[in-house]
């Protein structure tokens, strides 16, 4: 048999291919809003940790009690979307670097509907004790 | 299409014949160190952690939702299985928090030197250690006394 023979299939420059894949562009993108982000759930993780110690064993009505209260709310919700942000940045490096062929695609896309939904589905609940907490009044 | 990152080991030669680039060795070649092994620590904790979020989320859409399911969703969070999974997932969000400092202070440009990150890999440890089973303990202490108060 021979040996490896090296050549080329695609005819492309691979200043194109970067450019086609879309990297060329907004590669520095990704990468500052993935620093970004943490640097922002440092304080936000920080402030949740403290708030576990209140919710730890609490009834419903404890729940949408501190749920309820804007501040909280306000700060959850930054924390949720904060939280899949950065979790969605995070496993798109993990998938680029691990998943080749057929399965890229589709995980690619899993990723951003799962972080997207999740994320949304955390707002929703949050926004539905605050709605609990006016209505309790 | 074929695989991109082969298309690149396939590099010209300046009389343009092609040749292919060298591949470095693969994994099992080095020896282990530390710092491998927080290295991919960072990453399967970062999944972990996202995995826990999904659960938080899962939890409070219990809360929204109405009574019953709060009260299902306290029983299980109570279960022992329970317990473990919550020490996992704060493990892994304490340890993500240290590596993502680290990789921070990386970023700045600072604490690179070998013996520096060998150092500092330790300390992410032993940190990350005694943070997780305070933080888990007190938790555990704190919910069931809560809970017992309310009877």
């Amino acid at each position: 048999m021979n040996a490896y023979e090296p050549h080329v299939d695609v005819m492309r420059s691979h200043l194109g291919r970067v450019r086609g894949l879309g990297v060329g562009h907004s590669g520095a993108e990704h990468w500052w809003g993935e620093r970004a982000s943490s640097v922002v759930l440092l304080p936000l993780s920080t402030w949740f940790v403290v708030q576990m110690f209140r919710l730890g064993g609490a009834s419903r009505a404890d729940v949408i009690k501190w749920g309820g209260k804007p501040i909280n709310a306000t700060l959850l919700i930054a924390l949720i979307i904060t939280t899949f942000y950065h979790a969605r940045l995070g496993l798109q490096v993990i998938v680029d670097d691990y998943v080749h062929g057929h399965a890229y695609l589709p995980m690619r896309l899993l990723i951003k509907l799962g972080t997207f939904l999740l994320g949304l589905l955390g707002v929703i609940s949050v926004v539905k004790l605050v709605i609990a907490h006016d209505s309790t009044k | 299409m074929q695989d991109v990152r082969k298309a690149l080991y396939v590099g010209s030669r300046s009389d343009g014949t092609l040749v292919q680039r060298p591949m470095s060795p693969h994994l099992q070649i080095y020896r282990r160190r530390l710092s491998m092994i927080l290295s991919i620590s960072n990453r399967i904790t970062g999944v972990i952690a996202t995995g826990g979020a999904a659960l938080g989320i899962f939890w409070l859409n219990a809360a929204a939702k109405g009574e019953k399911s709060y009260t299902t969703a306290s029983k299980v969070a109570r279960n022992p299985l329970s317990r473990l999974v919550l020490f996992g997932w704060i493990v892994s969000v304490v340890y993500h928090t240290v590596g993502g400092i680290r990789h921070l202070i990386w970023d700045s440009g600072h604490r690179f030197d070998k013996e520096e990150v060998n150092k500092d890999g330790e300390v992410a440890v032993r940190v990350t250690v005694g943070v997780s089973v305070v933080l888990t303990a007190l938790l555990c202490l704190v919910g069931r006394r809560r809970a017992k108060k309310r009877g």
